[in-house]
């Protein structure tokens, strides 16, 4: 069965590959088993994980966890409730009770990441940034400094650029020029990055073609 | 009903969480609590959902017999195939040996492996087109980029090997990725952190509302 597997795999991975070439059946077809196959292991991990052990085991809760003193959370029906709401969507007439839930997790988005970002991107971002130039016992080395000097005049300066309430003229323009600068090497640095993970990708894919599929690789 | 509830949740669900963090307390933490649970439960519904429209969606298009209405079919198949192996398995369904990670191993994996790789196709042909110094801004992107890739392949060192160590080509990725790369981010997180905060405040207090649709 695990021969079978790799051939499987080997024929959808070429599969893909061939839209190098043109759009073609081939692709189509691994396209159309990868959409298939993806939405199948979404919904039974979200059922497994989410709607089984949370809600299911946290209204019956089964034998073990009531000897270990588990009772029923009732509660938890209103989230049922919701979710079935969700799927209402499919039934036109009354499709706009999906709202509700829809509303639910927007508002739970809304003050979950509110509070999240605050603290995590903003406020640790900055306390980072506001760091002892020369180390924290002097013990940095002239590149560091170098770089905790680039640090801190490129998160300011980044950040100039991106304050348009003002007009970028005189030495607020010329900050914000130096600010581009800096996004600009950011996006080049994480395009390389990027490029890079893909290629270790491509590797990864090269190396199961021509070593375990083909065995020409030892 | 249609517009009034769901504002009225939102900006009820939205305002816990906000007070929770501040007031980690009866009864906000645990309204909070039961919150995240019934977050999850309707996450996992939004993804059934998805999955239902699809295949409604794909059963649409094999009634009508419209174009590539095989393809439909083949993603029904696969859909139920990995369904039916996945509940049928119970909770134990990503164990080696189910039918479930058989699948997991040998179509999902590749798949979705590939899917990514063939990008690195797809961004060197963009690169190519559109990396152009053309001006000072342009020049500090493609120099960026170009030094990145140059030191995270062993060439990279070979062609800097007169540099002392330290100050090499990989050595210089690694610079600056800690540093100019750092600032520049730091500068986008926290520009998005106060734009997601007044987004937020706006969803919370009802003022944007595009997301109950048009009626």
């Amino acid at each position: 069965m695990d021969h079978f597997g790799l051939w499987l795999a080997a024929f959808l991975t070429l599969g893909i590959y061939s839209f190098l070439y043109k759009d073609n059946p081939w692709y189509k077809l691994s396209e159309s088993i990868f959409i298939g196959i993806s939405a199948g292991y979404w919904v039974v991990v979200m059922y497994w994980d989410n709607f089984y052990a949370k809600f299911w085991l946290g209204v019956f809760p089964n034998e073990q966890a009531v000897e270990n003193g588990a009772e029923p959370d009732y509660w938890l029906l209103v989230g049922g409730v919701l979710g079935l709401l969700m799927l209402m969507r499919l039934i036109p007439k009354i499709g706009w009770v999906a709202r509700w839930p829809l509303a639910f997790i927007v508002g739970a988005t809304a003050g979950l990441w509110m509070m999240n970002y605050i603290t995590s991107n903003c406020m640790s971002q900055i306390q980072s940034t506001i760091m002892p130039l020369f180390g924290a016992d002097y013990s940095a080395s002239i590149g560091e400094i170098i770089g905790n000097l680039v640090v801190i005049i490129g998160t300011f300066s980044g950040l100039v650029y991106f304050f348009f309430s003002k007009e970028h003229k005189g030495a607020f323009g010329a900050t914000a020029r130096v600010g581009i600068w800096t996004i600009m090497i950011t996006f080049g640095a994480m395009f390389g990055y990027t490029v890079m993970s893909r290629m270790s990708l491509l590797i990864g894919r090269v190396d199961f073609i021509f070593g375990d599929w083909l065995g020409l690789i030892r | 009903m249609r517009r009034e509830v769901p504002l009225l949740i939102t900006g009820i669900v939205g305002i816990v969480f906000v007070v929770s963090y501040f007031i980690p307390h009866y009864p906000f933490s645990e309204m909070e609590h039961w919150f995240s649970d019934w977050f999850a439960i309707v996450a996992a519904c939004a993804i059934v959902l998805g999955a239902l429209n699809l295949m409604v969606v794909s059963g649409q298009k094999i009634a009508r017999r419209k174009e590539g209405w095989g393809y439909a079919i083949v993603i029904i198949a696969t859909f139920l195939l990995m369904t039916i192996f996945g509940l049928a398995g119970g909770t134990g369904f990503r164990e080696t040996g189910t039918g479930f990670d058989w699948l997991y191993k040998y179509t999902f994996i590749p798949l979705s492996a590939t899917m990514y790789a063939i990008l690195a196709f797809f961004v060197a042909s963009a690169s190519y087109r559109a990396f152009r110094a053309r001006n000072a801004e342009a020049t500090l992107l493609l120099a960026a980029a170009f030094l990145m890739m140059l030191g995270r392949v062993p060439v990279g060192d070979v062609i800097t090997c007169f540099m002392p160590e330290g100050a090499r080509m990989s050595d210089l990725a690694i610079w600056i990725m800690n540093f100019p790369q750092t600032a520049g981010q730091r500068a986008i997180m926290i520009g998005i952190a106060l734009g997601l905060v007044s987004t937020s405040l706006r969803i919370i207090l009802g003022v944007e509302r595009s997301y109950l649709g048009g009626e």
